[in-house]
């Protein structure tokens, strides 16, 4: 009757397998060994290609990876104007980039910071019809492959290009130029700002807005003073996000620049695929140093926020 | 009557209800018809780019024709086709087998230093992805670190091994650039895992293995399941890593449709191939929302 009571064939005296323990114990060394290797090989592949990048971007050796002495002259090759053997590589083409890709960048992350938050906040506090439709159209190009979204902006370009200039009967001559890189750019980034904006939103209760209401502010008041405050980290999150993906593209922005409209990461890829030599470990060097300086100086100001 | 009572039903929508739904459509127009424009549009005029007939003068003519489709079938593209998927799957489960552990010693790791730990993934993620790309170039080139160290050092070969333009690089090149991607959603799943029930596998006369395989990996399969589709996707529709790594002996999708549009005729070929190649990413999308559903029931 009694539930608690042992069964009659129950060891008067708590035993263990040694078999199976000494089996336990083996693989819990294999295990701890493991693990605790395994996570320092991860890391030292993570950063180890950037190490040894820069690393020999002081080799005296133009021509191969043989440890040959220190030497700063691919830096001062850079800061004198020329690197590499073509004429188009020089430091002005390399900052005339730079400038673009910063002017592309800021423009197509307004842009979509400014496209991404409102159709945020339009799909999570209003009822808008499509809502599903617009939801599927914001998250496909995040799946979307490059190639195939930068095919399609160059063929869609080069359609209504053709259109206008039938049109106009070849008065305007449209080519592709920095502007369809930027509408490029905010196709890619707008969907990452939405959907960083949203995952904020949706976390965020409605009670705050529902209480300005009540205390007599109007819808416009209600968002600048309520909503949008409080969104600002999700907004600052994704616009740094949109930022970092128009700075970085190669793919769709190969497709869409046109002649003159020649991006960082374009010019670049020219250099890299034309050759490999120490100046341009030095450039990349010097583009490593600039990006985690960026990261840092974002990491710190987020932590002085917090 | 009848007339009356259809009037009386219809909802009497408010004047601040009306200005509401104006707001709202105010507020979702501009992106949707943005990415109408901008996005819609000319995915469809790859599609139809797809069924037409190139041309020397104008790119493409009528009538509409499956030979591009067809032309896949040659083993040449069939070969490439298959070899993206294959890279992408090696990517896949290399990424797994070093993101995992990596993952699990960032979420063991006192309060203080995690967040350093987990910087450490991501900042090399943050840098210039072509930059991280050429630095696997110069360590895998022919002159590259690799070689001289084995050639000139050490004096195992004579001549230099090849390892830039096979899919060997290729593969080390995604892994590089998609890991932090493994290890992020890992990371999330093991950190709302509770600890306390490896504990009661102990209790329960398991061992490191049981625990690990019967009840750490299923409660962290979503975050593993996520972590294989962000990595998947992308590598299988790669282009900088596969141009760069692989050239010309380890074409993938993304390589061979950079190929095909370059020459004039080759617009409705590529546009194909790159159909084919949306087609596959939504059919690894597909799979992935089948799996997600069932392991989250399943838990």
């Amino acid at each position: 009757m009694t539930e608690m009571a042992l069964p009659d064939d129950a060891p008067k005296v708590i035993s263990y397998d040694k078999r199976k323990l000494n089996n336990d114990m083996s693989i819990r060394r294999v295990g701890k060994v493991g693990l605790a290797i395994t996570p320092w090989i991860g890391y030292l592949f993570l950063w180890l290609p950037i190490a040894i990048l820069i690393l020999f971007s002081f080799n005296v050796s133009r021509t191969n990876a043989q440890w040959q002495g220190f030497t700063l002259k691919w830096y001062e090759g850079i800061f004198a104007g020329q690197f590499g053997s073509e004429a188009r590589f020089n430091t002005l083409n390399l900052l005339a980039s730079l400038q673009r890709s910063i002017l592309v960048g800021v423009l197509s992350t307004i842009l979509s910071t400014v496209l991404g938050t409102s159709v945020s906040i339009g799909l999570e506090r209003y009822k808008v019809r499509f809502n599903r439709v617009i939801e599927l159209l914001l998250y496909l190009p995040v799946v979307i492959p490059e190639i195939t979204m930068g095919l399609s902006l160059l063929l869609f370009f080069s359609f209504s290009f053709s259109i206008i200039r039938q049109i106009s009967g070849g008065a305007i001559l449209p080519g592709l130029s920095l502007v369809t890189v930027i509408i490029g750019h905010v196709v890619f980034s707008m969907p990452f700002v939405a959907i960083v904006v949203r995952a904020r939103l949706a976390g965020m209760p409605r009670s705050y807005e529902e209480a300005a209401r009540d205390l007599g502010a109007n819808e416009w008041q209600t968002f600048y003073r309520v909503t949008l405050p409080l969104l600002m980290p999700g907004i600052v999150a994704g616009a740094l996000l949109a930022f970092t993906l128009s700075l970085d593209d190669y793919v769709v922005t190969s497709f869409t620049a046109g002649p003159g409209s020649t991006t960082l990461p374009l010019f670049v890829y020219g250099l890299i695929k034309f050759q490999v030599t120490p100046d341009i470990n030095a450039i990349s060097t010097l583009i490593v140093i600039a990006s985690m300086g960026l990261v840092l100086f974002s990491v710190l100001l987020q932590r002085r926020r917090a | 009557m009848a007339t009356i009572t259809t009037v009386a039903a219809v909802p009497r929508v408010s004047a601040s209800e009306r200005r509401k739904r104006a707001t709202g459509r105010l507020l979702v127009w501009p992106a949707a018809i943005w990415l109408l424009f901008f996005f819609v549009f000319p995915l469809i005029i790859v599609l139809i780019y797809s069924f037409l007939t190139p041309d020397s003068i104008f790119q493409v003519r009528g009538p509409l024709t499956i030979n591009n489709y067809v032309r896949l079938t040659q083993p040449t593209y069939t070969g490439v086709i298959w070899r993206s998927l294959q890279t992408a799957l090696v990517t896949t489960i290399i990424s797994v087998l070093v993101g995992y552990p990596l993952a699990w010693f960032i979420s063991t790791r006192p309060k203080e230093t995690r967040n350093l730990f987990l910087l450490m993934v991501v900042i090399p993620f943050w840098t210039n992805f072509l930059v991280r790309t050429y630095a696997w170039l110069f360590i895998l080139n022919d002159n590259g670190l690799i070689n001289s160290i084995v050639k000139d050092y050490l004096h195992l070969v004579d001549t230099p091994i090849q390892l830039v333009n096979t899919s060997f690089a290729v593969t080390i090149g995604l892994v590089y650039g998609y890991l932090p991607f493994m290890v992020l959603p890992i990371y999330t799943s093991l950190e709302k895992l509770n600890f306390r029930l490896i504990e009661a596998v102990y209790d329960l006369g398991g061992n490191d293995w049981q625990a690990f395989w019967r009840v750490v990996l299923p409660l962290t399969l979503p975050g593993v399941l996520a972590g294989c589709v962000l990595v998947f996707i992308p590598a299988l529709g790669a282009f900088v890593t596969p141009d760069l790594l692989g050239g010309a002996k380890a074409l993938m999708m993304a390589t061979q449709v950079n190929d095909a549009v370059s020459s004039p005729t080759g617009k409705p070929f590529g546009s194909a191939l790159s159909i084919v190649l949306m087609a596959l990413v939504s059919i690894a999308l597909l799979i992935y929302f089948r799996f997600a559903d069932r392991s989250e029931t399943a838990l």
